[in-house]
């Protein structure tokens, strides 16, 4: 089998898998799953610019917030439907990341960590201070008739467990291939180089800013289509998905899964999920639990679980 | 591309400086290359060798004089423009991706090239096709999976000129390419280096004096950040002041 053909098979038996889940998955384990595969997507935008670019962004949670809001104000103030909510929340995110990028990427290492942690509490407080149009600290609800998609198929209802988990799921293949495509793709290889040595990209001809923005606001754009998606499927915007916790997790979810791996994103989250949610049920210390697996991981998995399988066992894993 | 008119220089600077704080290290050089030519630029460690060429291919900036390429004022365009009218830099200090596939080592010169259509056929094959021809040349085809970091030290300095080669360079800057090489290897390169000349100018850092010799048609001495003699290689090797400064009285 060719190079392009396994790779794209093993992707497609990773969806085949997911979508298998939908219909085996008990009720609590399937609508755990559905956010997981949005949050799996968040994680998937932060691993471009992170693992593929280099860069270590604390302020990704402003472009998941840009998606979450941008969806959810057009739909509460301006009527908007969900599908052009979805546009709006992609536009915001899309220009958000050509902004901050244009300033933070003058920036790198620790002081783009600080730029981004920056712009990204900004963002966080602007949502806290015009309470007005976001409900600050309370954020809103979306109304079930808030997320329902008109098709000429018929009405697709949002608040429905199956429809959410399919929806996620389609959310979440898209992106997989994309970053499968892009990262295979001559863009790719050039956003690695610059990762590994940007002086010498640079003398190779690469005008190593534009490509780094470039990478910058395809993740911002992936990041807001997860928030987009995560504030219609689970009917709530809120403050606190703008916060500083939610740039570190994404961090966490890839560095677990593997930097720089396709499906690293994935497994990171699922990981880091079911280690909490499992803890949690045994006892109220979960946070010592994941602390000690998170120890263990950096002892014996320092690339991630992915990240090192590929690295002992499958070199040709994207 | 216009033709050029017979012997106009392709790259030419007037009165080029670079400070580094209270240090002039290079200081109001005028210099200019022929179509065709290899260029040795010789001189003692810190005379401005690598600066001055650093000037030239856009790592750094004057501060002040004029840069010329093809006719054409180069002196305020950044390094990737450089870069892409066909100046290319082979790096001193050996560096190519240690963690990347030495066949994407040269993958990303041939794309560059690729993407500013100054190769024609811009499809997938062409990639490999352009790769695979510059690391023939280099006598590396044979290592192309392998991951830069994993080659012997003297076939990493050669991957370094097949990225040189793979981006078509008309000016090829080639600073102090046989450094740590053994004898046969720098056998190799002298013939490389002809090679390479045959369609591009070749601009050569250079300590070994017998390489210099073997493959200069005119060389430039470099003190201080000037330029002390500028000559065929018999004019420069009679030269006394050359001697003096450099070749270290009576050789």
């Amino acid at each position: 089998m060719k190079a392009g053909a396994r790779l794209y098979a093993l992707h497609g038996a990773v969806i085949a898998v997911l979508l298998a889940l939908n219909f085996l998955l008990p009720a609590y384990h399937h609508g755990l799953m559905a956010r997981i595969l949005v949050l799996a997507t968040f994680a998937m935008g932060y691993n471009l610019t992170f693992g593929y670019g280099g860069l270590l962004s604390l302020g990704h949670a402003m472009f998941f917030a840009a998606g979450l809001y941008g969806a959810g104000l057009s739909i509460q103030h301006l009527g908007f439907g969900v599908p052009e909510a979805f546009l709006a929340a992609l536009a915001c995110g899309a220009l958000l990341a050509l902004v901050v990028g244009v300033l933070a990427l003058r920036t790198t290492g620790v002081a783009f960590m600080i730029v981004t942690l920056m712009f990204s509490q900004a963002v966080h407080l602007a949502i806290i201070y015009f309470s007005a149009f976001t409900g600050g600290d309370q954020g809103l609800m979306l109304r079930p008739q808030q997320r329902r998609v008109e098709t000429v198929l018929g009405t697709l209802n949002l608040t429905d467990p199956n429809t959410r988990y399919l929806v996620a799921l389609a959310l979440f293949t898209v992106v997989l291939f994309l970053m499968l495509a892009l990262v295979r793709s001559g863009f790719g290889r050039v956003l690695v180089a610059i990762r590994e040595n940007e002086e010498r990209t640079r003398m190779l001809g690469y005008d190593t800013f534009s490509g780094r923005l470039a990478a910058l606001v395809v993740s911002g754009t992936v990041c807001a289509a997860a928030g987009a998606a995560y504030g219609i499927l689970f009917g709530y915007v809120g403050a606190n998905f703008a916060s500083v916790q939610y740039s570190i997790l994404p961090l966490l979810w890839v560095l677990l899964g593997g930097a720089a791996t396709t499906l690293g994103p994935l497994f990171g989250t699922v990981f880091m999920y079911y280690v909490v949610d499992i803890a949690s049920g045994y006892t109220s210390a979960y946070m010592l639990v994941v602390g000690v697996v998170l120890i263990l991981l950096v002892l014996f998995f320092r690339k991630g679980l992915l990240g090192t399988v590929r690295e002992r066992w499958l070199r040709w894993l994207p | 591309m216009s033709p050029l008119p017979e012997m106009s220089p392709l790259l030419e600077t007037r009165a080029l400086s670079r400070d580094f704080g209270g240090l002039r290290a290079v200081d109001r050089v005028d210099f200019s290359v022929d179509p065709g030519e290899i260029r040795a630029i010789i001189g003692p460690n810190g005379a401005g060798k690598t600066t001055f060429v650093s000037l030239v291919c856009g790592r750094l900036a004057p501060s002040s004089g004029t840069i010329i390429f093809d006719g054409a004022d180069i002196t305020a365009l950044p390094a990737h423009r450089r870069v892409r009218l066909g100046i290319a830099y082979t790096f001193q200090i050996t560096s190519v991706y240690a963690q990347l596939s030495v066949f994407d080592n040269v993958a990303l010169a041939v794309q560059r090239t690729l993407a500013d259509g100054r190769s024609q056929d811009p499809s997938r094959g062409r990639l490999r096709t352009g790769v695979t021809e510059a690391l023939e040349r280099v006598g590396l085809a044979g290592r192309a999976s392998l991951p830069a970091g994993q080659l012997a030290y003297g076939h990493q300095r050669l991957l370094e000129v097949a990225m040189g080669l793979a981006l078509k360079p008309r000016l090829m800057i080639l600073d102090e390419p046989t450094q740590g090489l053994g004898g046969g290897e720098i056998e190799n390169f002298v013939a490389l280096a002809r090679e390479i000349a045959a369609n591009a100018t070749v601009l050569l850092i250079e300590h070994n004096m017998d390489v210099v010799m073997q493959l200069a048609d005119r060389i430039t001495v470099l003190e201080a950040g000037r330029v002390l003699a500028e000559g065929t290689p018999d004019a420069i090797r009679a030269n006394e002041a050359v001697q003096r400064a450099y070749l270290g009285g009576g050789a």
